[in-house]
């Protein structure tokens, strides 16, 4: 992992400069920004659990994404609790999940992709259609973010503070998760599956629980961005969403821990800060993502790390080997 | 539009002003009358929507040129927001007109849901809003002070049709078409309740989802109805109308539709099987009043385009704007007192006609009842009728129809439906 | 009675359209093993390319505007075979991400070019009639895209199982490694069948183009479209893609017509079905 090869002061430089970001940003509006970009960070790293060390490449996202933010709003439209909706949202994700994962674990590569875009899109078609749960496009509103422990996460500051609170836990999670034996045999099934498989590993087991852990954190995102949207419509379940969390991992960078969250920003910031002053965004996005998977198919954050080490031997006066494989 | 340039203008201007304020305390409204006053337009000019989101900035720029710039003695600043059409995108670029460029007012977001995700949050930051999105409840039973709409609501022009097809033309039986979402269950509901209080049946609903590449399966069940009334929107009434006229529909029986269906700007895209379509719209290209006639010219010399709904949507809320700017003088920099100026505002001459408000926000204007002709070999809708002063209750009492659910897919239901 | 009959013959005709726009999919998938994400955006572009084309300024006639478009088309996918996926040769998560930043890139130039309004050619005039059978009103128009859709058909069956460059697409299809090996040069094909999917895919955009109109995020509804089609008939197998249109055409309007609360799933169900239970497709070899 390139971020584990930094040196120890760099992720602590990292994370001193993330808390300390609304003291030195000050307008809201940036640091709103940068909540979307946390929030919207822990999607694409959820979807690289799948991605990344699973090798299965899901189109269907935006439909878990998209359930977790209903279940939650519709719960607290209900008139529930915060935390009775939020956990009921995690529950509803987690099952779907499971059964997004029975699905599509009939099948690997591209019939993985296509089974995750159809499911995606049912999730989708049922937001729009099942008017008298979901009222339509009219979406659903939000009224209040939650206050944990009394501290209400109305301003822009402390929904700051809590989503890089969630985004930090998330993290550490998957750092977790990607050294543990069980992320050992993850990888093991996107490499060497039949190998896995003579064993003795039960690499459909594997694979599912790899869903389940993917689907719990975009529940878990889905939660933050109505939370900070304070709003849920079906835009949220179409392909557009999933396609653009896809975007984020593979742009990044997959199998890597920072890949995903540099990905999250780039989309983040071209739709939301560039766009302000390029009236072409969306063919800048597309230049950028082009230009990416040219010139780096590995992904950003691997590739900028490649490109420097090929400097740095340059410099040197070594001659330069070719890159390693990342992750 | 340069829009770097004029915000770096501005940045310094704001940094300046608010610098003065605070050390030498000078009476805040001295100081704002030499800072300009921000408008913030939410459009859309990327994605699907991008049509009606071109439209809105150019009949606001027409707007601003003709008022070279300055609205009631005070220098306006633009800034145009794209959200991509979407909610997520509506609520960022409100976030980013209000916190970051601390605009006067905002202008838009051209979709209901667009709306819907954004007015809790321009009510709490208090910044008027002019809207040009249909959503009935935003001035109804959600109604909140900071949200105008000086367009329409999505039935306000359907109960005109209503009423039209029910007494001028006699019609007994009517279908309706609409795509499957709240903007289409609106328009329908309000033209079914007016044409069956008034006696006549609607005996076929048909909704289409909104991505419907093909309309013939829905078209095909049309049969024994005097009339269809069709409410699409965006480009789907251009596909919709070739496949009606296609199928012979068009020969045998009338189309009647809404605004976003026969939008004057619209009629650049359809071809002749539009010819004879009557719409109810609460603008229209022909309207007689000089402010219109200058509209119409700037839009033909600027953008040679006949301006629709859309462009003359954002003309009229400019007009609104200016009107408040005028009536509050130094004061037009608080928010809370522009948004009641804006709800006391009367116009007599705007490209819509005669402009008021109701006191839930919704404008009382005229409608207008057009049909398309073929001129000098262009297609253009002509007025047949006008419906002075139309309410966005029509002609119910305002509390009986607040009491009622607001229009749906069902609701109100639909008795006269046959297989 | 008439509503089945329109409906039936309806469906013909778009199983037609559909046809054109996904036999040059099916065989990319099938060669290449990618999903063109960017198939929706050759059949948009090459549609704007058509109306422009027919426009009252330039004012060529239908049948030419078409083929120029595909012309112009075919151009443009090669040079995107051979100077963007190309050098992603084998990367398969790559190619795929590749042709949906370059379908952002054609939806936004459209954007750009065209503007956002929608453009809708008049049909043409040899064309215009209405075949009246038993009260059942019928545009000739739409009977013409299924007999253009079928001369394709046997044209590109003919071309894949007669000719030599067919047996080198089908020994691609089989298996990419062996065929190169055997000494056959799979990159031009590779670039070859891509200009030739987005040529089937642009003419299909100027054919629909009077009555589907060409608009922005027209690329967007036809993509699934495509993706479903491919996926019932299996990939990269011709008979597939024509009996897929053909069903989808069927399934499309009968569904929409007769189950309206499912028309939003009603074309992702099946597709569901099959991928679950015959990921292959029906018409599909098992690809591994």
């Amino acid at each position: 992992m390139s971020w584990m090869n930094a040196p120890r002061w760099a992720t602590g430089v990292a994370i001193a400069l993330l808390i300390t970001l609304p003291f030195w940003v000050g307008n809201p509006y940036y640091i709103n920004v940068a909540s979307q970009i946390l929030l919207f960070a822990v999607f694409a790293l959820a979807l690289n659990v799948l991605v990344g060390y699973g090798g299965l490449v899901s189109l269907g996202h935006a439909g878990l994404f998209a359930m977790a933010g209903y279940a939650g709003a519709l719960m607290l439209d209900a008139g529930h609790g915060h935390l009775a909706a939020d956990l009921t949202a995690i529950a509803v994700t987690v099952l779907a999940s499971a059964v997004f994962g029975v699905l599509a674990l009939r099948s690997t590569g591209i019939g993985f992709l296509m089974i995750t875009l159809a499911l995606g899109q049912i999730v989708w078609g049922i937001a729009y259609r099942w008017q008298s749960l979901t009222n339509g496009d009219n979406g659903v509103n939000v009224t209040t973010r939650p206050a944990p422990f009394g501290i209400s996460l109305a301003s822009a500051d402390n929904f700051y503070f809590a989503t890089l609170l969630v985004f930090l836990v998330a993290l550490i999670t998957m750092a977790l998760f990607v050294r543990s034996p069980f992320g050992a045999s993850l990888r093991g099934t996107r490499d060497q599956a039949r190998r896995m498989n003579a064993l003795g590993y039960n690499v459909w087991l594997i694979r599912l629980v790899a869903f389940l852990f993917s689907g719990f954190w975009t529940g878990v995102a889905g939660l933050l961005f109505i939370y900070y949207n304070q709003f849920i419509s079906p835009q949220v379940a179409a392909l557009q969403t999933s396609a653009e969390a896809l975007l984020m991992v593979i742009s990044g960078g997959t199998a890597t821990l920072l890949g995903p969250i540099a990905g999250a920003a780039i989309v983040v910031i071209m739709k939301n800060v560039v766009s302000a002053y390029v009236e072409r965004w969306n063919l800048v996005l597309g230049v950028i993502f082009v230009a990416i998977i040219t010139f780096m198919p590995e992904g950003l954050v691997p590739g900028s790390v490649r490109l420097w080490k090929l400097a740095w031997r340059a410099m040197r006066g070594r001659p330069a080997k070719a890159a390693e494989p990342s992750a | 539009m340069s829009r770097k340039l004029s915000r770096r203008t501005f940045m310094a201007g704001t940094a300046a002003a608010g610098a003065a304020a605070t050390t030498f305390n000078f009476p805040a409204p001295a100081i704002a009358q030499g800072a300009p006053f921000k408008i913030g337009l939410l459009t859309v000019k990327t994605g699907p929507l991008a049509q009606g989101g071109i439209q809105m900035e150019q009949g606001l720029s027409v707007f601003l040129k003709e008022k070279n710039n300055t609205l009631g003695g005070r220098k306006i600043e633009l800034i145009v927001a794209d959200t991509g059409g979407n909610p997520a995108g509506a609520k960022t670029k409100a976030q980013e007109v209000i916190e970051r460029d601390k605009v006067n007012v905002i202008l838009g977001p051209l979709a209901a849901f667009e709306l819907l995700a954004i007015t809790d949050y321009v009510r709490d930051n208090k910044t008027p809003l002019l809207s040009i999105a249909a959503a009935e409840d935003v001035t109804q039973r959600k109604a909140n002070p900071f949200v105008i709409r000086p367009s329409a609501t999505s039935a306000q022009c359907c109960h005109v049709m209503g009423d039209y097809a029910s007494k001028d033309l006699k019609y007994k039986r009517a279908a309706t078409i609409s795509e499957d979402f709240a903007f289409g269950y609106e328009q329908m509901s309000g033209f079914q309740r007016v044409f069956e209080d008034n006696g006549g049946k609607v005996v076929k609903k048909l909704w289409p989802p909104l991505v419907t590449p093909d309309y013939t399966p829905y078209i095909a069940q049309i049969k024994d109805v005097d009339c269809v009334f069709n409410g699409f929107a965006g480009s789907n009434p251009v596909k919709f109308m070739r496949a009606y006229a296609d199928l012979g529909l068009k020969a045998k029986i009338p189309l009647l539709s809404g605004w976003t269906a026969m939008d004057d700007a619209l009629l650049r895209s359809v071809g002749d099987e539009a010819i004879g379509v009557l719409s109810a719209a609460w603008y229209s290209a022909d309207g007689p009043t000089a402010s219109n006639k200058r509209f119409v010219a700037a839009m033909a010399k600027e953008f040679n385009v006949l301006p629709g709904g859309y462009s003359a949507g954002m003309y009229v809320a400019g007009q609104c704007v200016e009107a408040a700017i005028q009536k509050l003088g130094g004061k037009s920099d608080d928010r809370v007192a522009l948004a009641e100026a804006l709800h006391a505002v009367s116009l007599a001459d705007t490209p819509r006609g005669p402009v008021k408000f109701d006191k839930l926000g919704n404008v009382i204007g005229d409608v207008f009842i057009r049909k398309v002709e073929k001129k000098d070999g262009k297609l253009v809708n002509t007025i047949v009728k006008r419906y002075p002063s139309v309410s966005q209750f029509w002609t119910y009492q305002e509390a009986a129809f607040l009491a009622q659910p607001v229009y749906g897919r069902d609701a109100p239901p639909a008795k006269n439906l046959e297989q | 009675m008439t509503l089945w009959l329109t409906l039936a013959v309806n469906s013909i005709a778009l199983g037609g359209l559909l046809f054109l726009l996904s036999a040059g999919f099916s065989l990319i998938f099938g060669l290449m093993r990618i999903p063109n994400l960017m198939h929706g955006s050759f059949f948009m572009l090459g549609a704007y390319f058509g109306v422009t084309l027919l426009d009252n300024r330039i004012g060529m006639n239908f049948w030419a505007a078409a083929l120029v478009s595909a012309l112009a088309m075919a151009v443009i996918g090669g040079l995107v075979e051979r100077f963007l996926l190309r050098r992603l040769n084998g990367q398969e998560l790559p190619q795929v991400l590749l042709t949906l930043g370059l379908s952002f890139i054609i939806a936004d130039v459209c954007l750009m070019i065209w503007t956002g309004d929608p453009w809708q050619p008049p049909t043409p005039d040899h064309l215009r009639g209405v075949l009246q059978v038993a009260g059942v009103y019928f545009p000739y128009f739409r009977l013409v895209i299924v007999l253009v859709a079928v001369v394709i058909a046997v044209a590109l069956w003919l071309m894949v199982d007669w000719t030599r460059l067919g047996a080198m697409i089908r020994a691609g299809v089989d298996d990419a490694p062996i065929a190169r090996v055997v000494g056959i040069k799979v990159s031009q094909l590779f670039t070859l069948v891509f200009a030739l999917g987005a040529a089937l895919a642009a003419f299909g955009g100027v054919i629909g183009a009077p009555y589907l109109s060409v608009y922005p995020g027209l690329d967007a509804e036809m993509l699934p479209l495509a993706l479903i089609v491919v996926i019932l008939g299996g990939t990269g197998s011709l008979l597939g893609a024509l009996v897929g249109s053909f069903l989808i055409g069927f399934l499309y309007n009968f569904g929409q017509a007769m189950f309206p609360d499912l028309a939003y799933v009603i074309l992702f169900l099946p597709m569901l079905l099959v991928l679950v239970l015959r990921p292959q497709g029906l018409f599909g070899r098992v690809m591994t």
